[in-house]
């Protein structure tokens, strides 16, 4: 027999070459002079690269197939969270045209970073093999880390690319010595004959191997989810990076790890799942715990949505746990919300960061409601979102979820959700208050507002339907962040909007849902 | 007429009042107000009481996924509920309209939110969509009491807010869990009331998501041990705000155990019964005594406020159909009493300096007999004089609490008169006595009479005519009370 050349679904891997295409011509076009290229033709075409990978996964979507020796699984959750991944891109694009990061590290390279990590995040959300979970777990890392440290003349920034880069090798490297227990106890590298090894061999299942590869991974994924006791560097890494860096690794990271994690835990291991849901158990309400406590106290809005980052991971694990249809819909759904959220929240911190000295301080929130409520809208609703308010999306969210371990049989994770949302409310009351209820900021927060080409009243007012008096104000009104409001104002729109309407979402979450064949 | 259009209206008018120039955001809310309580009149008048079940249903599916509907109806539980909360908002927002404001936008359009949602949670027929409105009606609240509130009113808004989410979310896990439970064993998942009464949960899951539910309602009205919120609260609200919040708020709570707890978890209210009952009375004694002690006139409400809710609770736990038409019978006839009050409260402190504590006021009917007349309407309404309906309303709860336990009802019998004497030290206090240092009597003034006067006439209407709400509601309250009297025989 003649060796066949293997057959290449291009289809299927269209989204990966597109990024791959994308980031080295991007990377390319950041070595040329022109100032002009370098500061708009850079995020232009990043911003092509993404919208490009969004719409080849629209275009892929229902294709249900497994490609590449089946090491990548071309499905709806998997195209789902690609939509995710570049919504994030796309918004951290947006939020840093103005950001000192770039510029400082250099355009080209600066988004080139931002889309081999949206790389990353793709194949490790159709990886279904263990050694592409790796792979694509470090393409998503590794740029990562350098993007925390690309404010270079900020030691804040320094240290937090420094510390994501060893917290994460730690965690990086725990994961493969899981994933290579995992293949010493079973033979297989690939999910589903993992699974049938699982399923066919006695005893395989409480084998000290498979075991300590077991607890090994969870350790691994926890540290990229910030799941409690594994969530030390979140705060740290959040604070100090750009912020639109935070806020992409926020929300792409999150979705893009549990991704990976609802995969491996529910489809390959799934058998084994006595073993590890009462760890995952375990963990999910640790996070809930440690995260909300660790916020309740925070001054720094950065710090803040770290911590509750980390319990949101927690509710989030509370749907890997439950292992079910319900559960990954739920997971898919809540992903989603999210990302609407917390984009939200992190463009109106880019915007009053540059507005304010106060940077991402609580204080630079005084009187928004009042001085600027394109601003305040979106943040308000994003924080009654994250606690859970009717009328917002993540009331819908936290709804399904707790639906969902409810049906699954986990109806002490629900009440934990529960609990911990009861806490989560006094630090995300805190936020409104500053906001709505303190009296007018300090003067002095008018003050060190660079003038910077591009602000637009105009838009700034167009975006503002609330309250006309707003604007009013006098010639030392500050520059207005004219595309942060606009990713503010569009991410808190949807916010409310799916709060309203989910069913469109939900149809989303549901193919994606259905996408790994469980119960 | 579909009732969204009832619900949804204040909240429009709000929109349109933050579109419009701030000077006439007052008047389009409270025009906006007005033509919902016509609208709600219109329902009243053209209610068939003969039917049985829901009138006017709107039933669209909102979230498919989950089973949730966006479901409306109105029977006689919330038939004059909805009446009363129409007119108190449009009271409430004629008296705000009586001063200026601060970013006069944002406080009416939230105003008009607030309306929009307390309708929302009464005309909810479903049991997700019945959470959502309840939870919805916190946040309008919270910025009213924030921004515009007095004295320590951050902290007294975020004491209150946490304390009502946090009795909320543990209703929301008992509201996720009854319909998931009840789906389980092949079922579809709905939270449409009509079809979670028809599935019998087990004793044992009906007993905690009762708990659930049972402390989402009492922080609400508030009752006896978790009323913690409510003096922080009541001091800091604006006036107006506190009259609705006040009279309505707590009725939606209330209306809850009529609306969802009877009728869903009938083993459990039963298991429950004396808990409720005890907790009822300790909340009419306390709040009597606590409203004795008082001399803010705020606090002197607000106890006494508390006291009239444990009877409203002592009522609905009768678990008799007397008891509960009482129960709903004082729950129209406080709304109604309260808010008048609550003005009046408005109305003393401007004669006496700003100050609303009755040491600083007496003497005040000298000059002001129209005044005095109201309050003194008023308040004899609210500790239950025979022959306003609030003595009907009384006669009723303590008949069903004599059928099922005497010795409670005997107990519970003193807080009528306890009643009498906080209200009778507040109208002497302040309208007769020795006039204080800063105290001066002076008439009502129109717009304050165009307030107050109105709602004492209803008061007095509803005196003569007590069988209105009663004999419209005796249907819907039979049904709600029936699976548990059942239960308990």
């Amino acid at each position: 027999m003649t060796p066949e050349a293997p057959h290449i679904d291009w289809a299927g891997l269209s989204p990966i070459v597109a990024l791959t295409a994308g980031g080295i011509v991007v990377l390319a076009a950041g070595l040329f002079r022109g100032a002009w290229l370098r500061r708009y033709g850079v995020p232009l075409l990043t911003l092509l690269t993404l919208g490009a990978t969004a719409g080849l996964s629209i275009w892929q979507w229902g294709e249900d197939k497994a490609i590449v020796s089946r090491a990548l699984a071309v499905d709806d959750l998997a195209m789902f969270l690609n939509l995710l991944f570049c919504a994030g891109a796309i918004a951290a694009v947006v939020l840093a045209l103005r950001d000192s990061s770039p510029e400082e590290s250099g355009h080209g390279e600066w988004h080139a970073l931002l889309i081999s990590s949206v790389l990353g995040m793709t194949v490790l959300a159709s990886a279904q093999n263990l050694v592409v979970v790796f792979l694509g777990f470090e393409l998503l890392s590794i740029p990562l880390y350098v993007m925390c440290a690309t404010n270079l003349r900020r030691s804040k920034s320094l240290e937090s690319g420094l510390k994501y880069l060893i917290v994460g090798s730690v965690g990086s490297a725990t994961l493969l010595y899981g994933l290579a227990m995992i293949y010493g106890a079973t033979g297989a590298t690939g999910f589903e004959q993992i699974a049938t090894a699982l399923s066919s061999q006695a005893g395989l299942i409480d084998d000290p191997l498979t075991l300590t590869g077991i607890g090994l991974i969870v350790v691994g994924f926890c540290f990229k989810v910030s799941a409690a006791p594994f969530h030390q560097w979140t705060p740290d890494v959040y604070e100090g990076a750009p912020t639109p860096v935070t806020a992409f690794m926020a929300v792409a990271t999150k979705a893009a790890a549990f991704g990976a994690f609802v995969r491996l835990f529910d489809v390959a291991l799934i058998d084994a799942a006595t073993n590890w849901s009462p760890l995952l158990a375990a963990v999910a309400v640790a996070s809930i715990v440690v995260g909300n406590v660790g916020a309740l106290t925070q001054t720094s809005l950065k710090r803040l949505l770290a911590w509750s980052s980390i319990a949101q991971a927690g509710y989030m694990l509370a749907a890997v746990v439950v292992a079910d249809r319900e559960g990954v819909e739920a997971l898919a759904f809540y992903l989603a919300v999210y990302l609407v959220m917390n984009l939200a929240a992190f463009a109106v911190i880019v915007a009053r960061e540059r507005e304010t000295p106060f940077g991402d301080d609580i204080r630079s929130l005084a009187g928004l409601g009042a001085s600027r409520p394109a601003l305040a809208w979106p943040m308000t609703l994003a924080m009654l979102s994250l606690a859970g308010i009717p009328a917002t999306a993540g009331f819908i969210g936290k709804f399904t979820l707790i639906g969902a371990t409810v049906d699954g049989g986990y109806t002490w994770l629900g009440v934990a959700i529960v609990v911990g949302s009861m806490l989560s409310l006094y630090y995300y009351l805190r936020v409104v208050a500053a906001m709505w209820l303190s009296d007018v900021p300090v003067p002095a927060a008018r003050e060190p507002v660079p003038a910077i080409a591009g602000g637009s009243p105009e838009l700034d007012a167009a975006a503002d339907p609330e309250d006309g008096a707003g604007q009013d104000a006098g010639p030392d009104r500050p520059v207005s962040q004219a595309e942060a409001t606009a990713v503010a104002v569009l991410f808190g729109a949807a916010t409310l909007f799916f709060g309203i309407l989910p069913s469109p979402l939900f149809d989303l979450a549901r193919d994606a849902g259905s996408a790994l064949g469980l119960l | 007429m579909p009732l969204s259009l009832l619900i949804w209206l204040p909240a429009v008018s709000g929109l349109v009042a933050v579109l419009w120039p701030a000077r006439w955001a007052p008047r389009v809310v409270l025009a906006g107000s007005v033509i919902t309580l016509v609208l709600a009149i219109g329902y009243v008048a053209s209610f068939d009481r003969g039917a049985e079940g829901l009138q006017w249903v709107t039933d669209e599916t909102w979230i498919a996924e989950l089973g949730i509907h966006y479901k409306l109806g109105l029977d006689g539980l919330n038939l004059f509920l909805v009446l009363v909360t129409a007119l108190l908002f449009a009271a409430a927002l004629l008296h705000a309209n009586l001063r200026e404001w601060e970013r006069p936008r944002l406080f009416f359009f939230m105003f008009a939110l607030a309306e929009s949602a307390v309708l929302g949670a009464f005309l909810a027929q479903d049991l997700a969509l019945f959470v959502a409105f309840f939870d919805l009606m916190l946040i309008p609240f919270y910025f009213l009491i924030g921004a515009w509130g007095r004295g320590e009113r951050v902290r007294a808004t975020t004491k209150l807010v946490i304390y009502t989410l946090v009795g909320s979310l543990f209703m929301l896990a008992g509201a996720i869990a009854t319909g998931v439970i009840a789906a389980e064993g092949g079922g579809e998942l709905t939270f449409v009331l009509s079809d979670l009464a028809q599935v019998q949960l087990a004793e044992g899951t009906q007993q905690w998501i009762f708990l659930c539910f049972a402390l989402a309602f009492l922080v609400k009205m508030p009752l006896f041990p978790v009323h913690g919120w409510m003096p922080d609260g009541y001091r800091a609200m604006p006036l107006p705000v506190l009259a609705v919040f006040s009279a309505v708020l707590s009725k939606v709570a209330a209306y809850g155990f009529l609306r969802v707890v009877l009728p869903l978890y009938p083993d459990a209210s039963v298991h429950f019964q004396e808990l409720m009952l005890l907790l009822a009375v300790a909340a009419i004694l306390y709040g009597s005594v606590m409203a004795f002690t008082q001399t803010d006139l705020r606090l002197i409400l607000g106890f006494s406020s508390m006291a009239q809710l444990g009877f409203i609770v002592l009522g609905i736990f009768a678990l008799r159909p007397e008891g509960a038409q009482g129960a709903l019978l004082q729950m129209v006839n406080h709304a109604l009493v309260v808010v008048p009050l609550f003005f009046v409260v408005g109305a003393l402190a401007a004669r006496a300096g700003g100050s609303e504590d009755i040491r600083d006021m007496g003497g005040m009917a000298a000059r002001a007999p129209l005044l005095a007349a109201t309050f003194l309407i008023a308040a004899l309404a609210n500790l239950a004089m025979p022959g306003f309906a609030n003595f009907v309303g009384e006669f009723y709860i303590l008949l069903g609490v004599f059928e099922s336990k005497l010795a409670i009802a005997i107990v519970a019998s003193t807080g009528v008169v306890l009643a009498s004497v906080y209200m009778l030290r507040a109208f002497i206090a302040t309208m007769h006595n020795r006039a204080g240092s800063r105290a001066e009597s002076r008439e009502l003034s129109l717009g304050e009479g165009v307030a107050i006067v109105p709602l004492v006439v209803c008061v007095l209407a509803l005196a003569l005519y007590p069988q209105l709400p009663l004999a419209r509601s005796e249907k819907s309250i039979d049904a709600s009370v029936r699976t548990a009297q059942a239960v308990q025989r």
